[in-house]
């Protein structure tokens, strides 16, 4: 019989369409498989579903508006992409923000990589079919959305940060909710590891699954925690320290395996180093300005620049050409999704589709910011 | 090592090359079109510069010129550089580095169909984010115009 298999029956390369509209892709993406029963041979990709030409809508917007224009990029890290035009304009224009505005953005940057990275997890969970760790993640990402809305009146897309500062102060509840979050995550996250991190099921489903090597990843452009399972140092909160980030203690991530555990690991690790930073700070924050008075009409003086933030996904860059006029003449937003992504052919040759959702999972998109 | 120190390194092993903003965070540099390829691979290949590591590549309409705009940093120092690069806006084609820096592949499909510019050698320019049938120019063009666009 099993000469027979060999010897007759042939195979042939086939093609298979995985979205736009499908549960693991995390929002529309579409991806071109081609297989060879159900091994992968090649992924491509097909983007642009959600594709709304927020570059091109920066240049008919002053500086002021493309704030909240940025939110709706990578809606799970809209504060630090918010914070990215801030610092950029801030930089450029040489204003000096006081440091309760550094230590509040800090804080609100880590409240925010917390409650991206658990919807990651029940979401990562759930890709691999353990549908419980969907409603735990989203119980602690209930009471950081909580804490955002007393303080931003926003629980997603929350438009916090202006040019020279924060839009309101902050809520009185503030500090308690934060230091009962402090208390609670802390219980939780030994849980999230029982649950899942050493799951014999979920372990054999992701350890050795989608490898890179650390060459590879520099050669692809990888950045963010999937860049760090890969062994790679590039944390921009690191590397450039930006606001508050250079007088907290905290260790940047790295696992050096290459694999989906790898990148499993390093996320968990940092849910761990934003609790540390938010300990850090919660009892610390400076009395002063929660705003610098600024023009209403703000004009960048001709010339390029540069402003990169260590945003959930990774290292958000925008770059912004001006030419003195009050609109941006070219604005490009370098998406860490959009990087991580092109990756993905390369991490899942020679895996079975069943891989491919759990690698995805790993790359941890989120489509808005890949189509920009 | 400071910018000027990046300056004088690629001064050595590569001529006719236009340097500004010393002074500021980043190195920037214009290039000839003809000769990225060689640049690229000299920047990456240089053991002490080794700029390895493509962190963009943006499309841009200058007005006159069309061109593109590299940023390279180095993993081992984390020092970044610009590199821009013109081409006419007629026939715009610059030469792919898609080999050189495989993260490269998709923002050159990205650049080619927002601003028309052709990468010389790229397997596959095909539509990535606009519809496979568009045929409507280039949007990102700064003389592109549609119905559809409210604020002008």
């Amino acid at each position: 019989m099993e000469e027979f298999l060999t010897d007759q029956l042939k195979t042939q390369e086939y093609f298979l369409n995985m979205g736009p509209q499908h549960p693991a892709t995390h929002g529309v993406l579409r991806l071109l498989l081609k297989l060879d029963g159900e091994i992968i041979r090649n992924v491509d990709m097909d983007l642009g579903f959600i594709h709304r030409s927020i570059e091109k809508m920066c240049e008919r917007n002053t500086y002021k508006q493309i704030i909240h224009l940025t939110d709706r990029l990578d809606y799970l890290s809209s504060h630090m992409n918010n914070e990215a035009v801030c610092l950029l304009v801030e930089k450029a224009l040489n204003i000096e923000v006081s440091d309760r505005i550094k230590v509040i953005r800090t804080m609100m940057d880590e409240l925010t990589r917390i409650s991206s990275h658990v919807l990651w997890w029940g979401v990562m969970g759930m890709d691999i079919g353990a549908l419980t760790t969907f409603m735990y993640g989203f119980r602690e990402r209930e009471m950081i959305n909580d804490i955002f809305e007393e303080t931003c009146g926003a629980r997603l897309t929350m438009n916090y940060n202006v040019i020279g500062g924060l839009r309101y102060d902050l809520h009185e509840n503030f500090v308690k909710r934060v230091k009962e979050f402090i208390k609670h995550f802390k219980k939780k996250l030994p849980e999230y590891d029982k649950l899942l991190t050493n799951n014999v099921i979920f372990r054999k489903r992701i350890e050795g699954v989608g490898y890179i090597s650390e060459k590879d990843a520099v050669a692809y452009g990888l950045n963010g925690p999937t860049a760090r399972g890969s062994g790679i140092s590039c944390d921009i909160r690191k590397i450039h320290p930006y606001s508050a980030y250079d007088r907290v203690d905290f260790e940047e991530a790295i696992f050096t395996e290459g694999d989906s555990y790898a990148r499993y690991k390093v996320r968990i690790q940092e849910m761990w180093q934003s609790l540390s930073i938010l300990e850090q700070l919660v009892d610390k924050i400076p009395e002063g300005e929660y705003r610098v008075k600024t023009k209403a009409v703000i004009k960048l003086p001709e010339g390029d620049y540069l402003q990169r933030v260590e945003a959930a996904r990774g290292d958000f860059g925008i770059f912004v050409k001006s030419t003195g006029q009050k609109f941006p003449y070219r604005v490009k937003f370098r998406s860490p999704g959009f990087a991580n992504l092109t990756a993905l052919n390369k991490m899942t040759q020679g895996l079975k589709i069943a891989d491919l959702v759990a690698v995805l999972s790993t790359i941890d998109i989120v489509v808005p910011d890949i189509d920009r | 090592m400071t910018n000027t120190e990046i300056k004088n390194k690629i001064e050595k092993i590569f001529e006719g090359l236009v340097f500004s903003g010393e002074e500021s965070d980043f190195l920037r540099i214009e290039a000839n079109k003809d000769k990225i390829r060689d640049l690229m691979q000299k920047l990456k290949d240089d053991g002490e510069l080794s700029f390895d590591y493509l962190f963009s590549l943006t499309g841009v309409d200058f007005g006159e010129e069309l061109g593109v705009i590299y940023h390279l940093e180095s993993v081992k120092t984390r020092k970044l550089i610009q590199i821009t690069v013109k081409t006419e806006r007629e026939n715009a084609e610059i030469d792919t580095i898609h080999d050189i820096f495989p993260a490269a592949y998709f923002n050159e499909i990205e650049a080619h169909e927002f601003f028309g510019i052709k990468f010389k050698n790229h397997p596959d320019l095909k539509h990535l984010f606009l519809p496979e049938d568009w045929d409507k120019g280039y949007p990102m063009r700064k003389d592109y115009t549609d119905i559809n666009m409210l604020i002008r």
